[in-house]
Order: C-alpha cells, then sequence, then structure tokens
C-alpha cells in the first residue's frame, strides 16, 4: 500500500479510537474498549511497520493548509523518514504494550474508559509531533501531549486519601511544561522571521545555502536554539525544569510507564534531533546543553540514591538517564542520542510495567520499605525486573550496555572532565538500582501480614507486555552494534538514520583504537558487576537501609529530601506569586473595583434619592416647570433670529 | 381717533378686569369679573369688525359657561374658611414665570411684521353672519357635524361622573 | 415696536399686546391659585386670550377662516368646562375640599 495511505491510517486510528471511547465508552463493556484501545494502536503498530519495511526516500505528505499566502505557509503536512518513522515504532510498539498492561492494571478502576480515552489521544498528540514535517505541527503535538500528560497524572483527582496531591502533580507538570513552552513558541516565531518558513527540509535548505554564501545569521540560529533547548528542558525534565517528573509519579503506574519514560520525556530529545542542522552552527548552545545534561544526571542519580518510593527511584533514574542523552546531543552524537532513546525506552518501560506489577501485587503499596523478599511470591515479574535493572546498570551484552558505552567513549574523545562525572553517574545508577532491587525482592519481607497474604502474580495481560520488554531489552544491542564485534552490519541504526533524515549531520563513530574501545567496555563491565555484588551484600545479605525519613542523616537526608529543589522553587517563584495575586487582589479588586463600583452604584442611588422629591403631585409646581420650560424653549429660538 | 382712544380704553379694562379674576380672594368675585372680561372681550371684537363672535361670545361663554361656574360654587356652598391660601413664595414664583412667559412672547414679536407700519385696511364685511355661514357650512362642515358629537360625549360623561352611587345597605 | 398713542388704534398691534397679557394673567392664576374653580376659570381665561389673538389676525388678513377657529374654540371650551366641573363635583364629594394641593396621590 503507498506509505502516504498508511501514514493517514497509522495517525488516525488512535483519534479515532479516542473519539469512540471518549463519547461512547460509558455504555461500552469494559472488555470491549480495552480490546478497542490496544488494537487501535497496535494497529498504528503494524501501519508502521509495512511503512518501515518499505521506507520511501524523505516523502511528505500533504493533507491541508491552514494558511497559504505568498511568503507565509502554514501546513498541515507530515513526512516520512527514517527518523520520524523510527520514533513511531516505538511509540506505538512500547504503547500497545503499555495498552494491553492496563487492560489487567486499571481493572478494578471506574474510569477505565476514560483512562483509555486519554491514552489513546496521547498516542495521536505524540504521533503528531514526531511525524510532522514543520514545527507548527509539531508545536500542536507538543501541546497535545503536555495536555494529556496533565489530565492522565492528575487521573485520580478525586482520590479522597491523596486529596488534593494528584491534581496539584498535574498542575505542576502542566506549568512547568508551559514555561518550557515558551521557549518552543519564540523559537517558531524567530524561526519564521529569520528563515521565512517552517518546514524542516525548507529550514535545512536555507541555512545550507546561506552558510554556502557566508550570509547565516549566528546570532539568531544561536537564539532560535537557545530556545528550542529551553523547550526540551520543560519537556524532557532537565535542570532548571525537572520537579514535575517525580511529582508525576502520581498518575497510575502505565501512565508513568508510557509518558514518563518511553515517549514524551524523549520529545525534547526529538526536537534537538530534529533541529540538528541548526544546532550545528550553535557550538555555544551545544556546550550549554551538554553542561546542563551533566548536572542533571548527576543531581538525579544522587537524589536517587535515598528514595524509598518505588517508582520515584525510577522517576529520578528517568531524568539521570534523559542527562544522559542531552549529554549526548551536546557533543554532537545524534544517533548515539537516539539510540539511547531506544534502549531506554525498552528497559524503562519495563522496570515502570514491572514496578507496576509490584505495587499490584503488594495492594497498592509504594514503599520499599515495606517489600522485600519478593522474588519467589512473583517470579515472571522479578526475572523481568532483573534483565531490566541489569539493562540499565550496563550489564554486558544487554542493550543499555551498547549505548551508554557509545556515549562513554564520545565523552572521552571530547574531554576527560566531562567522561569522569559520566563515570560517576554510570555507578550511582547502578548502585541505586541494585538497591532497589534488592531491597524489593530479596531479603526478608517488611510488611504487614495482611498485604503479604495477598501477594499473587499478575495476570498475562501484564506479564506478558513484561516479557516482551524483558527480550527486548535484552536484545536491542543488535540495532547498533560497536565495529569491534563485527565487521558488517554493525552501526545499523547510524547508517539507517544518517540515510534518511533531513539534514542530519552524522559524526563518524567514534574512532577510538581498538584496544582503547575495548579497554573501556572492560572497565565498565567490571564497574557493574562489582556494585552489584556490593549491592547484593550490602542489601540483600545485611539488609541495610534505613527505617524511616528521620534517622537519615548527612548526605543520605540531602539525597532524600531532593537536595531542596522544591522548597527552593517554593521560595523563588511559588512564594512571590502568591503575594502578588494576593496584593493585586486586595490593592485592585478590592479597593478600585469593588470602591469604585459599588460606590458608583451608590452615587446613582443617592441621586435617585434626591430627584425623587420632584414628584410631589402638586399640580402648580408641574405647571410651573412647564411655564418654564417653555418659556426656555421659545427663547431659544428667537434668540437665534 | 376716538376710535383708537376707545380701543386702549377698552383694551386696559380688559386687563384690569382679568387682574381681579386671579387676584381676587372670593371666588364669586372672580366669576363676576371673567363675566365682565367677557363683555370687554366682545367690545373689542366688535371693535375689529367680528360682529358675530362678540355676539356669541356673550352669549355662550358669558351666558352659560359662566352660569354653570356660578351654579357649582354656589352647590358647592363654602364659607370663608375654605378658601385656601397660597405663600408669598408661591405667588412670587408664579409672577416670575408668568412675567417671564411675558417678556419672552412680547420679545418674540420684535422682528415680527410691524402690523402698524404695512398695515392695508382690509374688507370689513369679513365677520358678517353671511360670510361665516358659508364658510362654515361649505369648507368646514365636517368639523361642524363632529362637534356635534363633542357634546353628546361630553353631556355623556357628565351625567355619568356626577350620578351618585348607589348606596349599599348592609 | 410699542408705537406712539396717537397711532395706537389704527395698527393691531395692541390687540396682539392685549393678547398676551391676558394670557399670561391667566398663566399666573393657574400656577397660583389653589381653589380648584377658580382654577378652571383661568384656564378659560388663557383661551379667550386665543381667541383675540385670531380675530385680530383674521382682520389682518381679511380672511374669515380664523373666525371660524374661534368659533370651534369656544365649542371645545364648553364641553370641557363641562366635563371638568362635573369632576370637580366628584372630587369634591370624596376629599371634601376644593384644594387642589390635597389631590397629590400622584406622588413617588
Amino acid at each position: 500500500m503507498a506509505a502516504d495511505i498508511l501514514l493517514l491510517t497509522l495517525i488516525s486510528l488512535p483519534l479515532l479510537g479516542s473519539a469512540i471511547i471518549g463519547l461512547l465508552g460509558k455504555n461500552l463493556p469494559k472488555s470491549v474498549v480495552g480490546t478497542l484501545a490496544t488494537s487501535m494502536v497496535a494497529g498504528s503498530f503494524i501501519c508502521a511497520l509495512l511503512i518501515f519495511s518499505n521506507l520511501p526516500q524523505n516523502q511528505i505528505v500533504h493533507l491541508f493548509s491552514v494558511v497559504n499566502w505568498e511568503d507565509f505557509k502554514l501546513n498541515a503536512s507530515f513526512q516520512i523518514d527514517s527518523l520520524s518513522i523510527w520514533m513511531t515504532l516505538i511509540i506505538t510498539g512500547i504503547g500497545s504494550l503499555i495498552h494491553l498492561f492496563s487492560i489487567g492494571y486499571m481493572s478494578h478502576d471506574e474510569g477505565f474508559y476514560k483512562f483509555f480515552a486519554y491514552l489513546n489521544l496521547f498516542i495521536f498528540s505524540m504521533l503528531l509531533l514526531v511525524l510532522g514535517s514543520n514545527y507548527f505541527v509539531l508545536f500542536f503535538g507538543w501541546e497535545g501531549v503536555g495536555m494529556c500528560s496533565y489530565l492522565l497524572i492528575g487521573f485520580h483527582f478525586s482520590d479522597i486519601a491523596k486529596g488534593t496531591e494528584n491534581s496539584v502533580a498535574a498542575r505542576k507538570a502542566f506549568i512547568m511544561n508551559r514555561i518550557g513552552d515558551v521557549g518552543l513558541l519564540f523559537a517558531l516565531f524567530m524561526l519564521l522571521a529569520t528563515f521565512k518558513t517552517v518546514e524542516y527540509n525548507e529550514i535545512a535548505a536555507k541555512v545550507a545555502e546561506l552558510k554556502l554564501a557566508s550570509l547565516l545569521p549566528y546570532a539568531a540560529v544561536g537564539a532560535i536554539t537557545l530556545c528550542l533547548f529551553l523547550a526540551a528542558t520543560g519537556k524532557s525534565a532537565q535542570i532548571p525544569l525537572f520537579t514535575w517528573l517525580p511529582d508525576a509519579m502520581a498518575g497510575p503506574t502505565p501512565v508513568s510507564a508510557l509518558i514518563h519514560a518511553a515517549t514524551m520525556v524523549t520529545a525534547g530529545i526529538y526536537l534537538v534531533v530534529r533541529s540538528n542542522f541548526l544546532f550545528e552552527l550553535a557550538p555555544f548552545t551545544k556546550e550549554i546543553i551538554l553542561y546542563i545534561g551533566l548536572a542533571t544526571s548527576l543531581v538525579a542519580a544522587f537524589i536517587a540514591m535515598r528514595q524509598s518510593d518505588i517508582k520515584k527511584v525510577l522517576a529520578y533514574s528517568t531524568v539521570s538517564q534523559l542527562g544522559l542523552m542531552f549529554v549526548a546531543l551536546g557533543m554532537g552524537a545524534y544517533t548515539v542520542a537516539l539510540f539511547h532513546v531506544t534502549t531506554h525506552a525498552f528497559f524503562k518501560a519495563l522496570l515502570f510495567l514491572g514496578s507496576g506489577s509490584v505495587i499490584h501485587a503488594m495492594s497498592d503499596e509504594q514503599d520499599i520499605r515495606k517489600m522485600g523478599g519478593l522474588a519467589k511470591k512473583i517470579p515472571i515479574t522479578h526475572f523481568t525486573f532483573l534483565i531490566g535493572t541489569l539493562a540499565i546498570s550496563g550489564f554486558p551484552l544487554l542493550s543499555g550496555f551498547y549505548s551508554k558505552d557509545e556515549i562513554i567513549a564520545h565523552a572521552l574523545m571530547h574531554n576527560p572532565i566531562v567522561f569522569g562525572t559520566l563515570m560517576v553517574a554510570v555507578t550511582l545508577t547502578a548502585i541505586y538500582m541494585f538497591r532497589l532491587y534488592f531491597l524489593v525482592f530479596h531479603g526478608s519481607f517488611r510488611g504487614d501480614h495482611h498485604t503479604e497474604s495477598h501477594i499473587h502474580e499478575s495476570g498475562p495481560s501484564m506479564t506478558i507486555p513484561l516479557i516482551v520488554l524483558a527480550v527486548l531489552s535484552v536484545f536491542g544491542g543488535i540495532l547498533n552494534l560497536p565495529g569491534i564485534f563485527l565487521h558488517k552490519g554493525a552501526h545499523w541504526f547510524n547508517d539507517y538514520l544518517n540515510a534518511n533524515t533531513i539534514g542530519l549531520n552524522l559524526i563518524e563513530p567514534h574512532h577510538l583504537d581498538k584496544n582503547a574501545a575495548l579497554m573501556l567496555m572492560v572497565v565498565a563491565s567490571i564497574i557493574a558487576l562489582s556494585v552489584m555484588t556490593w549491592a547484593y551484600v550490602n542489601y540483600a545479605k545485611r539488609g541495610n537501609m534505613a527505617k524511616s525519613d528521620e534517622e537519615l542523616t548527612g548526605w543520605e537526608k540531602l539525597s532524600n529530601a531532593k537536595l531542596y529543589f522544591d522548597e527552593l522553587y517554593n521560595f523563588l517563584f511559588v512564594k512571590p506569586t502568591e503575594w502578588l495575586s494576593s496584593s493585586v487582589h486586595h490593592y485592585f479588586d478590592v479597593l478600585v473595583l469593588k470602591n469604585g463600583i459599588f460606590g458608583f452604584a451608590g452615587l446613582v442611588e443617592k441621586t435617585g434619592n434626591v430627584t425623587r422629591k420632584w414628584q410631589n403631585g402638586f399640580l402648580s409646581s408641574y405647571l410651573l416647570w412647564m411655564v418654564l420650560g417653555l418659556v426656555v424653549i421659545i427663547g431659544s429660538y428667537f434668540i437665534n433670529k | 381717533m376716538t376710535l383708537q382712544l376707545l380701543a386702549i380704553i377698552l383694551g386696559s379694562l380688559t386687563i384690569g378686569s382679568a387682574l381681579m379674576v386671579v387676584l381676587s380672594k372670593h371666588p364669586i368675585r372672580s366669576v363676576i369679573y371673567l363675566v365682565i372680561t367677557f363683555f370687554f372681550i366682545s367690545s373689542l371684537y366688535i371693535l375689529m369688525n367680528a360682529e358675530f363672535l362678540a355676539i356669541v361670545n356673550i352669549i355662550v361663554y358669558a351666558g352659560a359657561i359662566m352660569v354653570l361656574f356660578l351654579f357649582v360654587l354656589m352647590l358647592l356652598n363654602l364659607n370663608k374658611q375654605a378658601e385656601p391660601t397660597t405663600s408669598l413664595f408661591s405667588k412670587l414664583t408664579g409672577v416670575l414665570a408668568a412675567g417671564a412667559l411675558f417678556s419672552v412672547l412680547i420679545a418674540a414679536l420684535k422682528d415680527s411684521l410691524v402690523l402698524g407700519k404695512n398695515y392695508v385696511p382690509s374688507n370689513p364685511n369679513v365677520g358678517l353672519v353671511e360670510n361665516l355661514g358659508n364658510l362654515l357650512f361649505s369648507k368646514y362642515v365636517v368639523p361642524f357635524e363632529v362637534s356635534s358629537i363633542l357634546f353628546i360625549a361630553a353631556m355623556v360623561g357628565a351625567v355619568l361622573l356626577a350620578k351618585r352611587e348607589k348606596q349599599i345597605i348592609d | 415696536m410699542i408705537p406712539a398713542v396717537s397711532t395706537i388704534g389704527s395698527s393691531l398691534d395692541f390687540f396682539v399686546v392685549v393678547a398676551i397679557a391676558l394670557f399670561s394673567i391667566g398663566c399666573y392664576g393657574v400656577l397660583t391659585r389653589k381653589n380648584m374653580i377658580v382654577l378652571l376659570m383661568c384656564i378659560e381665561l388663557m383661551l379667550n386670550s386665543v381667541n383675540l389673538l385670531l380675530v385680530t389676525f383674521s382682520k389682518y388678513y381679511g380672511a374669515s377662516d380664523p373666525q371660524i377657529f374661534v368659533f370651534f374654540i369656544v365649542v371645545v371650551a364648553a364641553a370641557e368646562a363641562t366635563v371638568g366641573l362635573s369632576i370637580l363635583i366628584m372630587a369634591y364629594r370624596s376629599n371634601k375640599s376644593i384644594d387642589i394641593e390635597l389631590f397629590n396621590k400622584l406622588k413617588d
């Protein structure tokens, strides 16, 4: 089938699903709703696979023109190239697995149909984001995912036990995303002003020709890239806009898996990769990206060390891994970053879904201090979670190992300080992930007896996605094997992307000589394995962990308290805003408006009281005024003569 | 010459008696003065060759309407204390308002036709009965007939209004 | 505008002035007097001043039409006086007084 028809089908299926479920879902049985939603996304995945198998060379599918003037065009058009189809495969593939998982996980929820309507809507917006052929459609998708994220995080907004916690978290996510969106809007305006167009291919062409003529406005491009990075910071939770992501764990676990591990947070990475031809011309911005990514990676890893909620550990882990991807972007290694996006999607979704399964088994308990020794009781979840942990820690030959290794190799070539910090971050990652794993699944059970009696393995709708993702996490590294292992078929992903993406400036696969590369891999493996053993001894055997938050001291306390970022933001931004709005309310609303308007009404009333006395009912006074009026009329008529 | 003098005298007397109408305290005296005023106005009509109107004025106005007023006044049979008085303030404002009206109307005549300079004596037969009758029954016959309906309405209204309501004996 | 006394009779200005004076006097009476019957009489005075004016202009233009008008004004005045007096009698019956200031129920 023609690629453009497949593309349009692929985009409209989730939208259709969302509309049907949203409008009619209340009356449909749960099984129908779940199957419909999942099959829509699975259908999109199949269409994407079909396109992928027969990829046309950078085709643009034009749907309609929103604005079509001579020098200003905004089109609703989509683009089929390697990058967008790859992202679509990830979104729809992992999306359909998570839909399948949600059928089991949300089966007791009464907002079942609403959940799937939102999920499908989210998939649709994300597809718009990655498949758009210009920044305009990307912006639509960008806002759409922000809105769906808000709706889904605050899904249980009427949960009595949690009070307003869910809505507050949703609002926080939305507001922080909005701050980033300002960056995207400014970038959009500047792009229009500088290049008069928003289409990716047209901008890339103009950039190339301007560069050839040495007329490129470097300042404008620098400003544009900075604004784009601000948008990416908001969406992908980097410093300073990252505090929303851990709070967003208030949403149901499938939401965390889909949105905050695999898809929405990678929108920022996608944006930077898509605009790579701009970023290549702004080395200053790239430096900023590099250092912010590095800082975020380190800070998040540090905070994750002493978190006690299973989902919060995974959330900070996501932030840290995203920082890693931004480090790669800052060094210009776009394909490497995307490779890490892919592998991270696999194992992070796996970890989140696994944690969902654990929470489900523990009757909605999320505190790891109350878990322990679950390995024998929920074997499938345990085994897949173990694979996820090994993958993220860089256990040799799993997918995470390859992608991290590429990034570290690039860092070594780039700057030794960056390399050193990155190694620290990677080590910390391994430490906190293994801490999580051992505390949850090994040792003795620390919770109460009632919960213990209810521990059960989840049904097939929840375990099948776990197994599939585990397989992908193990073998995902095949996509981009480094050259020392194979001579042919290596760097498949690298080549695939570069073949067909607009303006993608590829960095040559690192030219470390064979020995250095091998040495690096060995070092990484040793770190991973040694951390694993130490963690096993420390946590599984000795069960070395604090029983409650108050017992922590020193660096542990800092880590647990999230480095007081939330308190800092509260002090710097939230309190002044509240003060401002309350003083405006007092000075303007109350004093000016209220007194002015009610004072005016009072004035009218008083005037009325006075003029009311004029109607006294006496004929002679009425006649008097009539005569005087007559005098005035006649007089004024004859005065003019 | 005497005609002009006569006109002045009669005019002044008219104004004088009108003043007495509004200024006298006793209502019966006001009625009498008003009748006298009507007589003087009729004399002014005669001076202007409108004989028929003069006679009509006396017969209808002074003869019928004023008698009616007198009837009602006698019917009410009020004593002296019942006569309402007006305060000095309202008299002053009345004088001011009426005076203002008077001056404005006189001032309005300033630029109008100066009747004296352009006066051409006209047909003195204008006020004769034949001429008036001719005009009344040819050009103005419709208002003439309609006025009869007006009279019927007035009579019916007057009778209805003045009837005493039946007393309910309980 | 007011000419010398000797020529006053030959001009009709004087009659116009008389009419205006009568009108103002009637106006004063309506504004000031509280006795309802005297009020109605002052209204009749004002109507007569208008009649005088009309007759003056009939003499000036040499047309009979204004005199027909006067005729009708007299007709209307008669009807109005009749009805006015009967209303007055009814009002006297309910209030036992003919003071017009007692009829102020149309106030606020």
